[in-house]
């Protein structure tokens, strides 16, 4: 298989005034095609900061992050952005979904970016409504879903552009248990069906296992 | 599509919020459609002036009375086509309060010099022939339900004594910006009994409206009109008619720069209020914001979110603040005496403002919140907890 992901000497400190906090120290790993990766870690390891690089949305102090050939700790602002648009999707520990656009438009709101016409747009979001098992709760709006129901909005939303990779932080922290399995085996349908790449941050085992590697983070290096 | 209509969503999320804001701003607008009303009226009184009309008074003032004699050494001048003596008469019609203005003039000029002053042929041929004719302003009629032919009499204080009056005709203002609330009456009616009664106040007129036939000559003909008394016991000063409503602007300009001020002052404190309620909107929306940026939105569609809630809010408010300022300004004009703006109506120019303002303060009050949107970092929007 070959890598998709390329981390190579990956560092990253945050600055509190004049003193520098070091979180991720000189990482490199790859992430293979089709993988499914968990992150494990304690608080403070710097998982969702590693998380959050992979997925263009914080940049390393040094070192490289090339997915798909791509050297996107390069990009400017608005090239990262439009590159997030169309490589990445994003599912939350606390869901993030619009209160005021219900489950068919939160869903819809990547593809706004794109240049789909309203019918595909409608098409796209009711197939990825469909893969979360959600097609009959299309105008439901957020606080009328459970958090299960919000979280398989939420991974609609992820996949709907059909990224590259889907990143996922804690995504099933907020669930209890029966939702978190469903929301497990969803993302495991994902990657065994739909051969998405998925990388998951969790600090929870069982979640873990569900991945086909693991990788773990303590104090800001890989052990 | 959908982000105008995420807009109009966000933009009523606290439905209270922004109700209380777009009445704000409703009312900071009637307000200021208000005040800017008031101020453009006092102005167009001198937009109303004619360029080929002089005022002739006593140099000093004003309040002190010319000899009528003046009348046709004034008339001789070459350029000048008529002169009419004025006499401000004051007087009280039924009630003190009921406040227009009460004027005795020459009834053979009068309607020639004021050409804006629309009066029938019958009803000025009426007028001229009755010593004790008067003429009424539509609007006074109207407010005071004065009939033709029907007699009206006024109690003299400046003149004191009954005056009695047959109303010979109604004129009407040919233009929205003509005084359609003055009461003209003979000078002559008046002349006579002050002879008889108060021979040391006869022959006496206040000021001499004076028309030329070219307006290009008005500095010249002016000079040449206090020339000529000069040196005598009552010497002129004369002006064009818009210099001279010109003074009486400027000597309340102190209560007009005020006004202007308060109106703008209004505005800018509506503005603070929006751009409150904006700031606090976005702010318990930092986490949207940050995850709009990770779903690839850029810079230029969370402006867009952010200045177009506000524009709505503030285009509403405002756009019901112009509606209502019609009617209150009409209401307005009911409550006030009728002779104290002789003519009240909103500008084009004060809807324009209105209008302006609207945009300006929707326009404004964005720009805070947008900045920091666009500043706050995704990772740092994702750890707000609002």
């Amino acid at each position: 298989m070959s890598s998709l992901i390329q981390i190579k000497n990956v560092a990253k400190s945050y600055w509190r005034n004049s003193l520098e906090i070091p979180v991720l120290h000189d990482i490199s790993f790859d992430v293979n095609e089709g993988e499914f990766l968990a992150l494990m870690g304690p608080s403070g390891s710097g998982k969702t900061t590693l998380l959050n690089l992979i997925a263009g949305i914080d940049r390393p102090s040094a070192g490289e992050i090339i997915i798909n050939n791509i050297n996107i700790s390069e990009l400017n602002e608005s090239a990262l952005a439009k590159w997030r648009s169309s490589n990445v999707g994003f599912v939350f520990q606390f869901y993030n979904l619009i209160p005021v656009l219900t489950a068919f438009e939160n869903v819809e709101l990547p593809l706004l970016l794109t240049k789909l016409n309203k019918s595909e747009r409608q098409q796209h979001v009711e197939t990825a409504l469909n893969i979360v098992g959600l097609g009959d709760r299309i105008n439901h709006y957020p606080k009328q879903l459970s958090g299960g129901q919000e979280q398989r909005v939420a991974i609609a939303r992820a996949i709907v552009t059909d990224p590259l990779i889907l990143v996922a932080d804690e995504p099933t922290g907020d669930l209890d248990k029966n939702s978190a399995n469903e929301i497990l085996t969803l993302m495991d349908r994902l990657n065994s069906e739909f051969k998405k790449t998925i990388l998951m941050v969790t600090h929870d085992p069982h979640a873990a296992e569900r991945a086909k590697l693991i990788r773990h983070l303590e104090k800001g290096d890989l052990v | 599509m959908k982000i105008l209509k995420l807009i109009f969503k966000n933009a009523f999320r606290h439905k209270l919020r922004t109700v209380l804001t777009i009445i704000g701003i409703a009312i900071a607008v009637i307000a200021f459609g208000l005040l800017r009303t008031v101020v453009t009226i006092w102005d167009s009184s001198v937009d109303a002036a004619q360029v080929n009309r002089l005022i002739t008074r006593q140099s000093v003032s004003f309040i002190f009375p010319l000899p009528y004699s003046y009348k046709e050494k004034i008339e001789n001048i070459q350029g000048v086509e008529k002169v009419c003596a004025s006499v401000w008469f004051q007087g009280i019609y039924k009630d003190k309060n009921n406040f227009f203005a009460r004027i005795a003039v020459d009834h053979e000029t009068f309607f020639d010099v004021y050409p804006e002053f629309d009066l029938s042929k019958d009803q000025l041929e009426e007028f001229k022939k009755n010593r004790n004719a008067c003429v009424v302003g539509a609007d006074i009629a109207k407010q005071y339900n004065i009939k033709l032919n029907e007699p009206l009499v006024l109690e003299g204080d400046i003149f004191p004594g009954r005056w009695e009056f047959v109303v010979k005709g109604i004129y009407k203002p040919k233009h929205k910006n003509t005084d359609g609330t003055q009461m003209l009456f003979h000078f002559d009616y008046l002349n006579e009994r002050l002879i008889a009664e108060s021979p040391l106040r006869a022959n006496q007129v206040y000021w001499y409206i004076v028309k030329i036939n070219n307006p290009d000559k008005s500095a010249q003909i002016s000079n040449q009109i206090d020339a000529l008394f000069k040196n005598s016991s009552s010497e002129t000063k004369t002006e064009t008619e818009r210099a001279f409503t010109q003074g009486f602007v400027s000597a309340s300009s102190a209560i007009i720069t005020a006004m202007n001020f308060m109106s703008f002052l209004i505005i800018g404190i509506i503005m603070l209020v929006l751009a409150n309620t904006m700031i606090m909107s976005s702010r318990e929306r930092a986490r949207e914001y940050a995850v709009f940026k990770t779903l690839g939105f850029s810079a230029k569609h969370l402006i867009g979110l952010i200045l177009g809630e506000s524009m709505l809010i503030a285009c509403i408010g405002g756009g019901i603040g112009l509606v209502l300022t019609f009617p209150i300004v009409s209401g307005f004009e009911k409550v006030i005496p009728k002779g104290f703006f002789p003519f009240f109506f909103i500008e084009s120019s004060t809807i324009i403002l209105s209008i302006s303002a609207a945009i300006i303060i929707g326009f404004i009050s964005a720009i805070f919140p947008i900045q920091k949107a666009l500043q706050t970092k995704i990772i740092d929007g994702f750890r707000y907890v609002g």
